[in-house]
């Protein structure tokens, strides 16, 4: 069912473009950056309510910056079938003798790979600026979530990508969705702060989850209990990885 | 044993029915074409012959495989060259190559021994290491034959392999379709909208039109059907009036008008001619041009459908520009 070389060619293929697109890896490590950056230096001497006290806004802020970047890679990695199917090469795919599965699955592989790259590096520059990180456990706990984050929003952007035609519905997607799911999720200000009716929102979006698994590992505050976090990342990665493959299959590619 | 069976193969699109009921069986090693103005249902058909399209209705077998029950067995059996270019643009010719021989499981000395031979056969070799995005569209559409080919599928299907290329790349694919099927006897089935290519190339054509066929044979005994050579008039006068008059001669096989021009099939055109100049004059009708040619499936399409593939592209390509004008509006 699972076809192992199937799956590695498509993470080959995955890591070959990323390595090539050099101005890709620079402009999606951007974004993250900047908000970093201005964010970070702008309300560092803030001091913002429901947050303990002797953190300040930048540490508050890191692990978000790091869902963010993961946020976009992972679900741009799911769309990327739209840009596939634009430049034809989604038919030579379909037309393989290999199970669809295997395709959705080296597609995972490939985006969560490139995914984990951008979190780390953002993860690196912070080191660099004297970010600090709770224990030597921080690291393998933040990867994991890194990679429960990836998987459920590749999932979403499969399910975006077999509802929508061609790329032309990307920048509705970017400010209706992505953009939405990130300042909902509490990567720039603690839930608590929101009305409650916003804060219900913010319950039902997995990033919520994510970044809160994110801080918990990296620095050790969060608003919900880790394994909270955990078992319901663990449950929102399976649930869009499944109906991303369910929808892909069901998709005509011709 | 047959290399493709069909039986009433339909698909429709939300109504509209891109391939009406057809059916055909193509031979093992025959060369097999699909004649058609674009439109016409031959990409759609293809597609459903590879898996990559549902019929809605009907059956079809590819090698001995039903392409709905057993896909997996059809897919490893079939090569294709889409019409659209399917590269990854972003990979070199090899790794391209590459990619396609994992996906279908070929093993790595194989790997390496195929990729050599399939360069070597559309002259690519220098080339392979390379970004495809650099490639010209000819070396792109040879790429995609080798990539076909690689992995020795015993049916190939070219979906347009000619589309958009110049006369000198066109003869040398021509030449390569023709060298791969004497040589390993691959069963190759090939849409076009060109007449020379279908009629150099294919052992039989199938004429397809709003998704139906309208004729299958020999490119020959379709050309047989028109009966003779084609002369076409163009007059100043009424054209109703000329009909008429040539429709009493008895060496007249039939008669075609559109766009003001009459077409005529007749034996032995040559020495038809003045006799039909000094009939028009007769009745006080100029002759402004005389075409004198040997029928070509131009012809037969004519025949059997009444107009000509060419004005057929014509206002599609009009059509298309329309499109793509909205489209560029709704951009902005």
């Amino acid at each position: 069912m699972i076809d192992a070389t199937a799956v590695y060619v498509l993470w080959l293929r995955e890591m070959k473009r990323f390595l090539r697109a050099k101005s890709r890896v620079i402009g999606s490590l951007a974004m993250p950056l900047f908000f970093l950056a201005f964010l970070g230096l702008g309300f560092n001497k803030m001091i913002v309510p429901e947050m303990l006290k002797d953190i300040n806004y930048i540490r508050f802020l890191i692990p978000g910056i790091v869902g963010m970047g993961i946020l976009f890679t992972s679900t741009f990695a799911g769309l990327s079938v739209l840009w596939d199917k634009e430049f034809g090469f989604l038919k030579e795919i379909m037309v393989a003798p290999v199970s669809r599965v295997s395709i959705v699955i080296g597609r995972i592989a490939g985006g969560a790979t490139t995914a984990l790259i951008q979190g780390l590096l953002i993860l690196f520059i912070s080191f660099i600026a004297g970010f600090k990180i709770k224990g030597i456990l921080s690291f393998p706990l933040t990867i994991l979530f890194m990679i429960l984050i990836s998987t459920t929003f590749i999932g979403l952007g499969l399910i975006l990508a077999s509802k929508m035609k061609d790329i032309h519905g990307f920048g509705i997607i970017m400010n209706f969705i992505i953009f939405p799911l990130f300042f909902l999720s509490g990567a720039l200000y603690p839930i608590e702060n929101l009305p409650k009716i916003i804060r219900y929102l913010s319950y039902i979006d997995p990033l919520t989850y994510g970044v809160d698994g994110l801080r918990a590992s990296l620095i050790g505050i969060s608003s919900f209990p880790f394994i909270m976090d955990l078992i319901i990342m663990i449950g929102f990665s399976i649930i869009t990885v499944v109906l991303g493959a369910y929808f892909f299959e069901k998709s005509e590619s011709a | 044993m047959n290399a493709i069976k069909v039986e009433k193969l339909t698909k429709k699109f939300n109504g509209f029915i891109a391939v009406d009921k057809i059916s055909f069986t193509v031979r093992n090693g025959e060369l097999f074409g699909l004649l058609g103005p674009n439109g016409a249902g031959k990409t759609t058909t293809i597609n459903m012959l590879a898996t990559l399209l549902k019929p809605t209705s009907g059956h079809a077998e590819v090698a001995g495989h039903d392409i709905l029950k057993d896909k997996n067995g059809v897919r490893k059996s079939i090569g294709i060259v889409f019409q659209e270019p399917a590269l990854d643009n972003k990979l070199t010719g090899r790794e391209n190559l590459e990619f396609h021989a994992m996906m279908y499981g070929i093993n790595k000395e194989n790997r390496r021994k195929r990729i050599k031979e399939v360069l070597e056969l559309v002259e690519l070799t220098e080339k392979a290491d390379i970004l495809v995005e650099n490639y010209s569209g000819g070396m792109k559409r040879r790429l995609e034959i080798a990539r076909g080919l690689m992995h020795m599928p015993k049916i190939l299907f070219l979906d347009e392999p000619t589309l958009g290329l110049d006369a000198q790349t066109r003869r040398h694919i021509w030449d390569y379709i023709k060298k791969l099927n004497n040589k390993s006897k691959v069963t190759i089935i090939l849409t076009t909208h060109y007449m020379e290519e279908a009629d150099y190339l294919c052992n039989r054509v199938a004429i397809m039109d709003h998704g139906k066929f309208v004729a299958l044979d020999s490119p020959n005994k379709l050309k047989d059907v028109i009966g003779g050579d084609v002369v076409s008039i163009e007059i100043n006068g009424s054209i109703n009036l000329l009909i008429n008059k040539i429709k009493t001669l008895k060496w007249i096989k039939s008669i075609k008008q559109h766009n003001g021009i009459l077409s005529m099939t007749m034996e032995k055109g040559e020495r038809r001619i003045p006799e039909l100049i000094n009939l028009a004059q007769k009745i006080g009708i100029t002759v402004n041009s005389v075409h004198l040619r040997k029928p070509s499936l131009e012809d037969v399409f004519l025949y059997f459908t009444g107009r000509t593939i060419r004005e057929e592209e014509t206002s599609r390509t009009e059509r298309n520009r329309e499109i793509i004008i909205r489209r560029m509006r709704r951009r902005r």
